[in-house]
């Protein structure tokens, strides 16, 4: 299984799979064209690269990240309006009651997924987010399962 | 003199100031936490790391590894986050240094053995910035601490994340702490001030 680490990408094809452990408030964008059998997955810690300056890691960024494993995966014969979309993290990981935008990070994060999947046209297929616990997570090629794991609250596929 | 209005992020400059500040925050927060324990303490010389994102699991045994991360926000003069984190070994020692426990379960903490370990977090992390405040004299407040146990990286994602906004790493300061009792704690700190704080601590360090 290839590891994708925090502010991080990787797309493979059948028979490989892809992993990211331990997202936490970063979020996981798994990409999934069924037909050839791609798979993308990108561990993002921010939601926008034009709000930031030093912003050379694509894979760092939402909007980044989300073109560059597009085109990695149109590289290795997906196809866009094929592809299909699985959310999961964007966790906020400390109780704080607060309007701080920074302590927000998670659920910003998820919007701005949902946001750019939109424009590109990429359908959600299911969705894993926000709460307040660290998921581990794990996408098959085979079926584009996304298996999520989580310490003391179970593990799911959607 | 180096002018910060030319760094667009951060840099190896940066990193030496929070490495300084580092040495003068760790040693304040052992004292403190010698005197809150009535234990006398030594640390060794804090090490600094400066890691790749894909690296900061490591730094902790493990991406998957669970962790107690204590965060507090800092405000004032200086505004950003703080945190100390403990694996539940070193979070046990602690615990039971403070109420006088003797339990070793490293797997569940009581409510009550969580706000303890909560209150070490917070008391370290308030010398640590009442050393940096005194340091620079400047007005820097931190908020009621908030504890949680996580994977590794989940918890770390949230200061990563602070200084993912300047850098492409994270910068750890790692403390050996070893007591009297031969049993050693060890812990980590991390301090992500803004970038605009870090014009702060400059002007007050006098270097630009």
């Amino acid at each position: 299984m290839i590891v994708v680490g925090m502010a991080d990408l990787n797309t493979v094809k059948e028979p490989g799979a892809l992993t990211t452990l331990g997202l936490g408030s970063c979020v996981g964008i798994a990409l999934y064209d069924p037909v050839v059998k791609v798979a993308g997955l990108a561990h993002c810690m921010l939601p926008e690269s034009t709000k930031i300056s030093n912003n050379a890691n694509v894979a760092k960024f939402v909007d980044t990240a989300l073109e560059s494993m597009i085109n990695d995966m149109i590289m290795k014969g997906a196809i866009r309006r094929r592809m299909v979309a699985k959310l999961a993290g964007g966790a906020q990981m400390f109780a704080f009651n607060s309007s701080n935008e920074s302590l927000r990070i998670g659920d910003r994060n998820v919007e701005a997924s949902i946001l750019n999947l939109r424009k590109l046209g990429i359908p959600i297929a299911s969705v894993d987010v926000r709460e307040n616990y660290g998921r581990t997570v794990e996408l098959y090629t085979h079926d584009g399962s996304f298996v999520i794991k989580t310490i003391g609250r179970g593990v799911k596929t959607i | 003199m180096r002018m910060l209005g030319d760094m667009k992020s951060f840099n190896q400059f940066h990193i030496d100031i929070l490495k300084e500040i580092g040495n003068i925050g760790v040693g304040n927060a052992i004292s403190s936490l010698s005197a809150l324990l009535n234990t006398e303490m030594k640390m060794t010389v804090p090490e600094v790391k400066f890691l790749d994102f894909k690296e900061v699991g490591s730094i902790l045994g493990g991406d998957e590894v669970l962790v107690f991360g204590i965060l507090v926000q800092v405000s004032g003069d200086i505004n950003g986050m703080m945190m100390f984190l403990v694996k539940p070994e070193s979070a046990r020692a602690l615990i039971n240094g403070l109420i006088g426990g003797d339990s070793n379960d490293l797997l569940n903490f009581s409510e009550m053995e969580q706000s303890a370990l909560q209150e070490i977090g917070n008391i370290l992390c308030s010398s640590y910035l009442g050393a940096l405040s005194g340091f620079i004299n400047k007005k820097v407040t931190p908020s009621p601490p908030v504890l949680a146990l996580d994977m590794a990286t989940a918890i770390l994602s949230v200061p990563a994340i602070e200084f993912g906004k300047m850098a492409d790493g994270v910068l750890f300061i790692d403390t050996v702490i070893n007591t009297s009792s031969d049993s050693s704690v060890s812990g980590f700190f991390l301090l992500v001030p803004d970038m605009e704080s870090f014009n702060v601590i400059l002007t007050s360090l006098g270097v630009m």
